[in-house]
């Protein structure tokens, strides 16, 4: 169950220095029902990705394994462009270049329209490109570029994780592990079914909003 | 129940005057959208977190343009010079200073301030100050210091201005609803 629940939420790392756009984030993506973490630099987003790439390195607890790939796994990046030191740029670029993390969509944010940035950006390998302030239509379209990645990540993971327990897993019965990895698979498929259910954001509409009407 | 009646009537002319005259504009409403019952408090805190960046933003960009040749007045003076070398040396380090100034400030990091501020202004709705935020940033790529300085007490008046509006929306909105 526990599984089944870290896997049904998406993961996205937000990387901005300004903290009202941190909060900004933050809000619209948990408002979209994604995990977020947020960080202020560039190097402590990579820092934080390091974890990511570590644990797919370590040595091998049997069927702990996809546990703790996905409860520290990135799903998606969304980073700001113009940040002091390691720019957004430079993050995605660093980030294409990682054999572990180049898998992962990194969306690039601004707050200038500058044509030659976008497309720089984009063929850097940016899925897509935000301009600020962010909105809640913006992130919906987050969504597939996710439900895509996911869905590659899920399956590679099984690939691994199975070929890893045949190895560890000799004196212990291997049609046991075997077994439980498929019981495991049939979870993981139900879980991403879940996950291709309608949006449940909704904008909730106080006194206040009242007046966009009126305009 | 009439008074409550009343009160909001005036909060919502309030507020759309805020939209109409530019104040605010739709990004405010995005924040207000983005509020829940799981979040009451979200334009609240992130208005408060704008005020306080901004603050120091100002005080930043204040001292960024300054610049202190207040001494070699002081060193004049002690001199003791005769009233005509005193005129001289005051009108040759009056130039001086004009011409200093321009090399002195350091115009790239008055821009990373004033788009800092361009940015938050941008993400709370504050239109007004982001558009004088603009203006300021064309003078500081010119590295116009003249145009810097006026721009600036602008932005600084906007920001109050819009401070003090959104306070009381905020503190009337929160005994309303």
């Amino acid at each position: 169950m526990g599984v089944a629940a870290a896997e049904s939420q998406f993961h996205v790392l937000a990387v901005d220095d300004s903290l009202i756009d941190r909060k900004l984030i933050e809000r619209l993506l948990k408002t979209s029902s994604y995990q977020v973490t947020t960080v202020d630099s560039g190097s402590k987003a990579l820092e934080f990705l390091g974890l990511q790439e570590n644990d797919s390195n370590t040595p091998h607890e049997t069927s702990v394994c996809p546990k703790i790939h996905q409860e520290v796994g990135v799903n998606l990046v969304i980073t700001d462009y113009c940040m002091p030191g390691m720019t957004g740029y430079d993050l995605l670029k660093k980030i294409k270049e990682s054999s572990s993390l180049k898998n992962i969509p990194v969306i690039i944010m601004s707050s200038e329209n500058v044509p030659s940035r976008i497309s720089r950006c984009l063929e850097g390998g940016a899925e897509e490109f935000f301009l600020k302030p962010v909105r809640l239509s913006d992130v919906s379209k987050l969504r597939p570029h996710l439900m895509r990645t996911k869905c590659c990540n899920q399956e590679n993971e099984e690939n691994k994780c199975w070929n890893q327990e045949k190895q560890v897993n000799i004196e212990s019965s291997e049609i046991e592990s075997q077994t439980a990895a498929q019981s495991n698979n049939k979870n993981k498929r139900k879980a991403i079914d879940e996950g291709i259910s309608p949006d449940i954001t909704r904008p909730r509409y106080n006194g206040h909003s009242l007046v966009s009407n009126h305009l | 129940m009439e008074v409550v009646g009343q009160l909001q009537k005036q909060y919502v002319d309030f507020i759309t005057s805020l939209f109409r005259e530019a104040y605010l504009d739709d990004q405010y409403v995005q924040l207000q959208k983005l509020q829940d019952d799981s979040n009451p408090e979200f334009v609240v805190e992130v208005v408060s977190i704008f005020f306080e960046d901004s603050e120091k933003l100002l005080n930043d960009l204040a001292s960024s343009l300054l610049v202190s040749i207040s001494l070699f007045w002081v060193f004049i003076l002690c001199l003791r010079p005769s009233l005509l070398l005193m005129v001289v040396l005051f009108f040759l380090l009056f130039l001086f200073q004009l011409y200093s100034q321009q090399q002195v400030v350091d115009f790239k990091k008055v821009d990373g301030y004033v788009h800092q501020f361009k940015g938050s202004s941008s993400s709370v709705g504050a239109q007004r100050v982001k558009n004088a935020c603009v203006t300021l940033r064309n003078f500081c790529e010119e590295k116009n210091l003249d145009g810097c300085s006026r721009y600036l007490n602008l932005v600084k008046q906007e920001f109050y201005l819009v401070k003090n509006k959104l306070e009381t929306l905020l503190r009337v909105s929160i005994t309303l609803w």
